[in-house]
Order: structure tokens, then sequence, then C-alpha cells
């Protein structure tokens, strides 16, 4: 779907298989910047795909890209040439703390300026547009942002005039919004008497009273109990799929975002680890779980055919952290012959075969995988 | 026409009942807007307006002891059918400067340290509006709301004036002297008292280091003029006075508004000096500006 001409003038991506999911995470290294819409494509109306009633369809464009964006300091570089392009849907960005998610949204909003490299919003780029960004986006910070002093109607209503909303149409827009994030009667009380739940939802308001077409959620589970993250999860998924506002919602839980979003982009100490779609996280056919009997001949069966497909060159880990971890080996299926090759080497140490079933990728696996990439891509640049 | 009846209501009820998700497709009034949008919820925040009724009660108590006497020299005037006002309407604010003082203290950390003790700034700078809107918002909000404070007891003083019957020609011209005056005055003590408030998020280290900037500085200055003075060194008196802000006022609205000065023995500035005394004011308004342009710039996210 990726490929399909778009109506309003905008350019569809240049390339990319559908979902643009499978390309976008570790490009390859002799077009380090991979297909990337660039400013001099814009289109010359931007709101009116909204007035068309449109949006909800576009879903081939690119929300954000950006190309080897960097960000340094003095004593430490929070992004390393970050290249990612991320489609409309929920978007997870995740990261341990620290990992430059936070500056990333930053240079997002056109609030600070990148080292070097470029990135684009809505197809407007980050250094000169950022006004016109900021108009579009709505941004949920982490911490805590509300005066307790004055009420969440009243506090929103100022939010949604700051976004540039006539007085009745913020008051509106305001009512609307608050329902919406499910808070009714209370939404007359000062904020200073409301629950960590309730605060998160005044917060996802504000970011919302203006109807953006995208939005960045800063950690928004964070402080929640287990039946306030379950409401806000499903807050977010909602966020796209009934308001069609596109989301990218920050987290140092994968586990979380499985559940959630639609794409994942994993980064780390400022460099992109992998971004690809949820399903591909945990896709079906990649991952191949094998169980087999110990005999007397081979009193650890796992460890034997372990050695054995080494010594076929098929690497394997033991899904440590996982369940059954230590009875279980994984590998990945190239193909038709991995298969027949696990079925060979059982066989030939005659051993029985308890198990052969393609695995779920668990999403916890990402880190692994992406270190092996890392490492990867290290021995062949150099 | 029986079937169709119910089925229209029908219809009616559903669109009632339907909260779905409405898009926004209405205009979107842009940077401008939102200035002004945050210039008038911060000058109705000033007098305590939108906010709690807390919050209320001091601003419109200084609002009213600051009218108060003008009022009363009103009626005297009218009663005793004075040829003048008792007092110069250059005058008034350089003798009300305590409640003055104390409403800069109370309102400038109330129009920014709230912001950034409760972290909303990065709410406002992921709007359209930038840094220099955020500060020139602020910044005439609080000028406005002083301007209130101390223009008002000047119309109290002119209608009053005009109701006995004084000389028009005289006492329009002093008022507009009074309005320059207070203009100069709003804009140098909103710029000192934002860009203290604006260095701490605690609202109580601002009020403390308003009210300290203002009284310590007219002491310290007048005290030494005093000296000066009883040591007959005369011509000192005139340039210490640059060293307060309510003493620059006075020294400006003496050289150039015709006012008679308040400093010892009415040594004012004469308009050469003057003139340093206006380019002071000018250079500490700019200043005030500059700095909290420099101070939000690195409060971004």
């Amino acid at each position: 779907m990726d490929n399909r001409p778009v109506v309003d003038g905008r350019h569809p991506r240049t390339g990319g298989p559908a979902g643009g999911a499978a390309t976008d995470g570790i490009r390859p290294q002799g077009d380090p910047y991979g297909p990337v819409r660039l400013e001099s494509d814009a289109d010359p109306a931007p709101w009116s795909d909204d007035r068309c009633g449109v949006r909800h369809y576009l879903r081939n464009v690119t929300v954000i890209a950006t190309e080897s964006l960097s960000k340094r300091f003095p004593r430490v570089t929070a992004l390393d040439r970050l290249s990612v392009d991320v489609g409309p849907g929920v978007t997870g960005l995740v990261g341990a703390n620290g990992a430059g998610k936070s500056t990333l949204i930053k240079i997002l909003l056109g609030l600070s300026p990148a080292t070097e490299g470029r990135a684009e919003v809505l197809g407007l780029d980050v250094a000169t547009k950022g006004a016109a960004i900021r108009e579009r986006v709505g941004y949920m910070p982490e911490h805590d942002c509300l005066p307790p002093d004055v009420s969440a109607t009243e506090f929103v209503v100022h939010m949604a005039r700051m976004s540039g909303l006539p007085p009745a149409a913020a008051r509106e827009r305001t009512a609307d919004t608050l329902r919406h994030v499910g808070l009714y009667e209370e939404r007359y009380r000062p904020i200073g008497g409301y629950s960590t739940g309730m605060k998160q939802r005044v917060k996802l308001a504000q970011a919302l009273v203006h109807d953006p077409q995208l939005v960045f959620l800063d950690e928004p589970t964070n402080g929640l109990d287990p039946v306030g993250r379950d409401d806000m999860l499903g807050l977010i998924r909602r966020i796209h799929t009934d308001f069609g506002i596109s989301v990218l919602v920050t987290s140092h839980l994968l586990g979380e975002l499985e559940r959630t979003c639609d794409h994942v982009v994993v980064i780390d100490g400022g460099k992109l680890l992998r971004s690809s779609s949820t399903t591909d996280f945990t896709q079906t056919t990649t991952t191949l779980a094998i169980e087999v009997t110990d005999t007397d001949e081979h009193p650890d069966g796992t460890l034997a055919v372990r050695d054995a497909l080494h010594g076929r060159g098929i690497e394997t880990h033991d899904g440590s952290g996982l369940p059954g971890a230590g009875h279980i080996l994984l590998l990945t299926a190239e193909g038709e012959e991995t298969y027949d090759l696990v079925r060979d080497v059982v066989a030939d140490l005659g051993l029985g075969l308890v198990r052969m079933e393609q695995r779920r990728h668990h999403i916890a696996e990402v880190f692994k995988d992406s270190d092996e990439q890392r490492k990867e891509a290290v021995g062949h640049g150099g | 026409m029986a079937v169709e009846q119910p089925t229209a209501r029908e219809a009616e009820q559903t669109r009632i009942h339907n909260i779905g998700y409405r898009n926004y497709d209405g205009p979107r009034l842009g940077r401008a807007y939102a200035r002004r949008s945050l210039y008038s919820q911060s000058l109705r925040g000033a007098y305590g307006l939108g906010r709690s009724v807390k919050s209320k009660v001091l601003p419109m108590l200084l609002f009213v002891v600051m009218c108060v006497p003008a009022l009363i020299m009103v009626a005297v005037a009218v009663a005793t059918k004075a040829k003048d006002l008792p007092v110069d309407y250059t005058r008034y604010a350089i003798i009300m400067q305590a409640v003055i003082g104390l409403y800069v203290a109370s309102q400038g950390p109330q129009a920014v340290s709230r912001d950034l003790r409760f972290k909303t700034v990065p709410l406002y700078f992921s709007r359209p509006i930038e840094t220099a809107d955020y500060v020139r918002a602020k910044y005439a909000a609080l000028a406005s709301a002083l301007f209130v404070l101390t223009a008002a007891p000047l119309i109290v003083l002119y209608a009053g004036a005009l109701l006995a019957k004084l000389d028009f020609a005289d006492q329009t011209k002093g008022f507009a002297q009074g309005l320059v005056s207070v203009t100069l005055l709003s804009l140098l003590f909103a710029g000192i008292g934002l860009v203290i408030s604006a260095l701490t998020p605690r609202r109580g280290f601002g009020i403390a280091a308003v009210i300290a900037a203002l009284t310590i500085s007219y002491g310290a200055v007048s005290t030494v003029q005093a000296i000066a003075f009883e040591q007959s060194s005369t011509g000192a008196v005139p340039w210490l006075g640059l060293f307060s802000p309510i003493t620059l006022i006075d020294g400006v609205q003496t050289a150039f508004l015709g006012a008679t000065s308040a400093f010892p023995g009415g040594e004012g500035p004469s308009s050469g000096q003057g003139l340093v005394y206006l380019i002071v004011v000018l250079g500490l308004i700019a200043g005030c500006y500059g700095l909290l342009m420099r101070r939000y710039r690195k409060v971004g996210l």
C-alpha cells in the first residue's frame, strides 16, 4: 500500500515494501539515509486533507523522518546519526532512561537544533518550520506540568487558546476532549486534588485539545497502577483508531508497547537499534524452537544438538528469560532447508525430537537481536 | 406522516447521544492570537480574575489602597474649593511607592514563578509561540497591570479636579505628564519584578527578593542622598538618584515632566542629567527584556 498514489499531491514514499517495516530498521550501508521525503516535496495546503476528511486514509505518508540526526552536548552524545522513518499509527519509541528519547522529541518539536542531520515531521523541516509543526502536533511531557490551583477545564481551555483555537471553539473542544479522556464532573475542581491517573488524563487532554495530526506522549504510563496503566494504554490505542491521530509514545517497557503499538522503534545510546512493525517483532516465521530428549549417549541432548548445529554454522540461543529456557533451543529458520537440517542433525545423534515449532518472537528478544546486528554492522562498517 | 415523525425524532436522539470523536476543522489563529491570549490571561491573573477567591484579595486590596487617598484628596479639594490639588499628578506614584512595590512583589512571581514551579513552561513552548512571545506577553501583562494600578488614581484625581472646576488646561497638562510618568514607571517596575521572579521557581523567594530590591535600593539611595545634602555636597545628590528605580522615575519626571523632585532639598537633576536618567531608565527596561529572553531561552522542555 506504500506505493499507492496519493490524491492530494503528497508524494508517496519512493520505496520500501508494505508497511515500510522490514527495511526501515538498520538500513543497508550503501544507502544510509534510505528513502526520505524531502521538504521540497511539502504540500502547499497542509490542512486541506483535514477539511476533506480524508486524513484517515493517508496511511502512506511518512509522519516522522530523520536522517543521520545527531545531537551532541559538550559531554554526551544524546543522538548519534539516527535515521528512522515513522508512518501513521501508534509508534512506540523504546529505550532505557537516557537513551535519547526526550532529546529526539525536543528536536522533533523544533525546540532544540540538531547538531547535524535533519528531520521532518508531517513533511515539515524541524529546523525551519518549528512553529508550523507545533501547531499540528500535541505534546504530553513526562513530568508533572499542571498548576494545582486551577480546574482542568480552565487549564485545558487556556492551552487550547495557546494552540490558536478561538475562545468558543476552545471551550467546546475542551469539554469534548476531557470527556474522551474520561474526566467528567471532576473537571470543575482544582487539579491539585486529582489522583495521578486523573492528572495524566488532563495532561493527555491538553495534548489533544487542538486536534493535532500527531501527538508525542512521553512516558504516559509513568506512576500509574496496573489498572490505570491498562486504561491509559487503551486510551492511546483509541487516539489512533477512534480519533485518527498518529501517536509517538515513549516507554522503557517493551511489554506495554507490544499491545498498543503498530510499530516499535528501539534506540539505545542515541543509536537506532531497530525499527519495525510490532507484527514483525513477534512474527511467526523466523524463529524455530526445538526440544529434544536426552539419551545415555548424550546426557544433555539440547547441548549436543547445539554443538552439532554450531558445527554446521547455525547460530542458536537458549531463549534465556523465556518459559522452558534450558530445554529449548531457538534458531533462525532461513527456509525449508533449516528444517531438514535440524531433522538430520537430531536423527544423526539418535535423539528424539520432542518438538520443532515456529515460535512467536517475544518482543524482549529485540535487544538480543539488535546487539547481534549492531556487532555485525560494526564488523562490516569498520 | 404518522410513520415519519417518530423516525425523525429517533434520528435526533441518536445525534444527541453520539459522543464520538469530532475532528476540529475550524480556524487556527496562530502565534499572534496565542500571544494575545496569554497576555489577557496574565493581565486578568494579575488582578486574580479567573483565579481563586483567595488570590483576588491582595491585588484588589492594593488597588483600593492605591485609589483611596486620591478619593480623599479629591473630596477635600471639592469641599474646600481649593485652587489646586494637594498633590501633583506626577508626585502621587512616588508617595504611594510602597503600595506599588508590594503589588509588583506579589504579582510578578505569580506571573512567571508559577509556570516555572509547576513546569507549565514546556507546554507553552510545545505550541506555536516562541520564547519572545511568552516574554513579551508576560512583560506587557504585568506592565499593563501596573499601569492600571498607577493610572487609576490619576484618573480619580483628574475627574475630581474637573469637578472642582480647577483650571482645565493646567490640569490636563499635569494629568498627561502623570500618565507618561506612570507608563515609564510601570515598564521599569514590571521589568525588574519579572527578572527577579523569573530567577526562582519559589514564589516566596520571588516576593522577598522583589521587595528587597525595591526597598533596599531606595533606602540606601535616599539615605546617602540625605548625608550628601547635609554635608552640602548637593552636586552629588542627583547622581545618586540613578541607583534606585523610584528615584530614577523621580529624576526623569523632574527633568522633563515638570515635577518637583522628592530628592532632599528638591535637588532634582538638570535637563542634562535628566537625559542620563532617561537613558538609564530605557536601558534598564531593554536590559530586563533581554535578561528575560535569555532566561527563557534555557527553559526549553
